[in-house]
């Protein structure tokens, strides 16, 4: 067994050196995270130099050192944000009392629970994006999406560090089927649906970047909010580098709209297959993909009423995104929330009472701001000169978890039987065709300075690095 | 002018960090656009590093009284084009991304920040303007006894006054340039020393007690300081052989030009040219007179600059009478320019420079600046 220097090796405010016991979990666990990530990390790339931001410290300046390191030996570091002094729960039946430092019994169960299923994400995604770095458009984006994966591999040891650290011989088991479930796997899949989906191509990468990682981001504020305040340090932290994540999402679709839009300009054509024979992914295929990739993730806040989500909010577990900014009584006894039903045939609003609808009210705040995003694509759109509106997709369309899953939607929420479903079915989501041709556009590109056709160069380097730099240098 | 912080709509994803990252709140959103309220943001560059996209990072210079306001900037789609209306300001540094001379060895930053300070302890307090001048300008050396503080010569240090302000928060930490050389005060000690000048008039003349330097300047041997930092990565010096330094500073902005000018002097090295022009009220009130005085003139080539006496002379008037020895040596491709000093002084400064050197001054500007051979600083 490997032992580990843990001031050197493992960057952590969380005085690893002194805690012999959460010491002996973690060296235990480190080989098999290793032999994991050799097996299910990044395909073929573990000898890379790899210009990565690594956290060394919390602060402004301890946590963004940049340098060119092999991904094996990333300085995956377990950091909280500073513990305030006399932070009270505020939310919930607990409200006004202090914050846990240790977990409740009554609420070991249900923070475990969710603990284990933020932290499956992580090494999902990883799992989901293996193969990307074969067919990279850029040795920029190559170096964006290994510093997502190594950021994913950071978020679970934090979580494994909770689990090691508050939930003794559970938690290590916990911690240890984390390596073993396998995203896509028939037998022993990864908890959540999205995160079995396979990212086949770069423009998927995107988008999952953009819509399923900001869910990434809502569910960490959500937790962020936590009366255990060892997971609300550890979830505010995950944010700074979750932001990273949905840039490059954010930014590499505006890219390709923006690589669409100069060709478009260039044939002057919004013909789908004169673009397509040009070499760039023409616009309504880029809808499709929205569509796809936002309905999968509205799934992923579960059922619009839940009384799980109550429980975790009245027990103080989980709060809403912006908690503290909110002023209503943060307790929600008499309110209630308008969700979504379908009486005779259409959509209707329904009152609910509101802590039974909090996984709504968290969509519906995703939502909000996944538009903001897509606003901006637009905004490459009508600077081109270009007359066409990306739109997120109603968030009744293409659903399979809640009152909706099994219903037909079209994008913009017009109930659909299930025989025109079908005809058209095409035209909202990817086809066959649409993927394969996307598939088929993906090459790598890997001279410093060069970009694939399809894809337009960024408007800044990573670290104010020049448009040349290398930032992957190949063993 | 303001060396106004902005954020580049067109980049930014609005993910929030800045505005958790902000010790100070300046930063501020709504649904379009995340901004920085300009009557907040002290520049202090916290927010820098954590943003992922860059769009963090963008400034403008302009006249204070127009100031983009809170609320323009959240109707912005792009940011607005740097102004080209103040012909001085077209070629200062200041609006693009400021670079390190090339050949500059790479500083430390932000070893030590406002949660985790260095103590450093108090070696002296010296007045170094003439006790009768209404300045009191002090060298106050600092001593980090057994904990790293690496410095190079150009880069600042912040000082937290001890207590809290008015809203009851701690002092946020305000910032001096280092006076020192690279190997510290004394050789081989650990200290540093800093130029600091007792604020007792606001800009306007009026009484107002500056809250650090007169705490700075009250400092007796053996006290202690909170100071965080070294701060600054590109007023740099350059070390290549050959490189030349022109130096431009009224009062306390001396502090980087005496570092640098420190280090040429232990280098002993004969083939670079150091040239500085400096002004102060009078010579009583000029920092450092006596020990400038003592430099060979093959080393230094000095020019003081007096606005109270001497007919009311200005750095911009030196730097006129020079043009002869000037014009050569800004169009020597080793030749590097300080300017540090009052904000007041960029433009008549960078104005004299464009006079000495004719029409192509823009051109070559350009070319300083891209080279990382221009570096203003001012306050």
């Amino acid at each position: 067994m490997s032992s580990i220097d843990y001031s050197e090796k493992i960057p952590n405010n969380v005085g690893l050196s002194q805690d012999k016991g959460l010491q002996r979990a973690l060296e235990h666990w480190q080989p098999g995270f290793l032999s994991w990530w050799q097996d299910m990390g990044p395909d073929g790339s573990q000898n890379f130099d790899v210009y990565l931001r690594t956290a060394v410290s919390v602060d402004p300046q301890g946590w963004a050192q940049f340098a060119h390191v092999k991904m094996p030996s990333y300085r995956w570091g377990i950091f909280l944000n500073p513990q305030q002094a006399d932070r009270r729960i505020h939310f919930g039946a607990h409200k006004g009392e202090p914050v846990w430092q240790e977990v409740p019994g009554e609420h070991r169960a249900n923070l475990r629970r969710i603990i284990v299923t933020q932290g499956d994400t992580e090494p999902a995604s990883v799992e989901q994006q293996r193969h990307l770095g074969l067919t990279a458009p850029s040795l920029y984006d190559l170096r964006n999406l290994f510093q997502v994966n190594v950021e994913e591999g950071r978020h679970l040891w934090a979580m494994v560090y909770l689990l090691h650290k508050y939930f003794g011989r559970d938690g290590r088991e916990e911690g240890d089927a984390l390596l073993q479930r396998r995203s896509g796997d028939v037998d022993n899949p990864r908890i959540l649906g999205a995160f079995n989906e396979r990212t086949p191509d770069w423009l998927s990468f995107f988008m999952f970047t953009y819509f399923t990682d900001r869910d990434g981001k809502f569910q960490l504020c959500a937790l962020a909010e936590s009366g255990f305040d060892p997971l609300a340090r550890t979830c505010r932290f995950m944010l700074t580098e979750e932001a990273h994540h949905m840039f490059v999402g954010e930014s590499g679709v505006a890219r390709t709209i923006a690589r669409t839009c100069a060709v478009m300009n260039e044939l002057k054509t919004d013909d789908p297959l004169r673009l397509r024979a040009a070499g760039v992914i023409d616009l309504p295929t880029i809808q499709r993909y929205l569509n796809f990739h936002f309905s999968v993730t509205v799934d992923l806040f579960g059922a619009d009423q839940s009384s799980n989500a109550a429980i975790f909010y009245n027990a103080g577990l989980k709060g809403r995104y912006e908690e503290s900014k909110r002023d209503d009584d943060h307790q929600l006894g008499d309110q209630s929330y308008d969700i979504l039903t379908v009486q005779e045939g259409q959509l209707k609003g329904q009152q609910v009472p509101m802590l039974n609808a909090l996984n709504e009210v968290l969509r519906d705040d995703y939502i909000k701001d996944s538009v903001g995003g897509v606003n901006r694509w637009n905004k490459v759109i009508e600077r081109a000169g270009v007359e066409f509106l990306l739109k997120t997709p109603h968030k009744a369309f293409n659903r399979r978890i809640g009152s909706m899953s099994g219903l037909r939607f079209s994008p913009s929420g017009e109930v659909l039987n299930e025989a025109r479903w079908q005809e058209l079915q095409d035209q909202f989501l990817p086809s066959v065709d649409d993927r394969a041709f996307v598939h088929g556009l993906m090459g790598r590109v890997v001279l410093p300075g060069q970009f694939a056709g399809w894809i337009a160069p960024p408007p800044l380097g990573i670290n104010k690095q020049s448009a040349d730099f290398e930032y992957v240098r190949f063993a | 002018m303001l060396h106004q912080h902005l954020i580049d709509p067109q980049i930014c994803i609005r993910c929030n960090t800045c505005e958790e990252t902000c010790p100070i709140g300046a930063i501020t959103h709504d649904s379009m656009n995340y901004v920085v309220a300009p009557d907040v943001c002290e520049g202090c560059q916290a927010c820098i590093s954590p943003c992922p996209t860059g769009a963090i990072d963008s400034w403008r210079d302009v006249p204070r009284s127009q100031a983009y306001p809170v609320a323009e900037q959240l109707l912005w789609d792009e940011l607005p084009a740097a102004k080209e209306a103040v012909a001085v300001s077209v070629t200062s540094p200041s609006q693009n991304a400021p670079r390190a001379p090339i050949s500059a060895a790479t500083p430390q930053c932000n070893l030590y920040g406002p949660t985790n300070p260095i103590l450093a302890a108090v070696m002296g307090n010296y007045r170094v303007t003439d006790a009768g001048s209404a300045s009191d300008t002090r060298h106050i050396v600092l001593n980090f006894c057994a904990l790293p503080f690496p410095v190079l010569e150009g880069q600042s240090l912040g000082v937290i006054v001890p207590g809290l302000d008015a809203q009851g928060r701690p002092h946020h930490a305000r910032q001096y340039s280092i006076a020192s050389p690279r190997d510290g005060e004394r050789p081989g000690y650990n200290n540093v020393a800093l130029t600091v000048k007792r604020v007792e008039f606001d800009h306007d003349g009026r009484p107002a007690r500056g809250l650090a330097s007169n705490y700075l300047c009250d400092l007796q041997r053996g006290d202690s300081v909170q100071v965080v930092g070294p701060f600054g990565s590109t007023f740099l010096m350059p070390n290549a052989p050959g490189s030349h330094l022109l130096m431009i500073c009224t009062g306390t902005g001396s502090a980087p030009m005496r570092a640098m000018t420190e280090r040429r002097r232990r280098l002993h090295n004969t083939d670079s040219r150091l040239m500085l022009f400096f002004g102060a009220r009078t010579r009583a009130e000029l920092p450092y007179f006596g020990p400038l005085m003592n430099l060979p003139p093959d080393f230094i080539d000095l020019n003081f600059a007096f606005s109270r006496t001497d007919g009311g002379c200005y750095v911009q008037d030196r730097l006129r009478e020079r043009a002869g020895t000037l014009l050569p040596l800004l169009h020597d491709p080793g030749t590097h320019i300080y300017v540090c000093g009052l904000k007041t002084m960029e433009a008549g400064v960078l104005q004299a420079l464009a006079d000495i050197v004719g029409p192509s001054w823009p051109q070559l500007a350009n070319t300083l600046i891209t080279q990382g051979r221009m570096h203003i600083e001012v306050y």
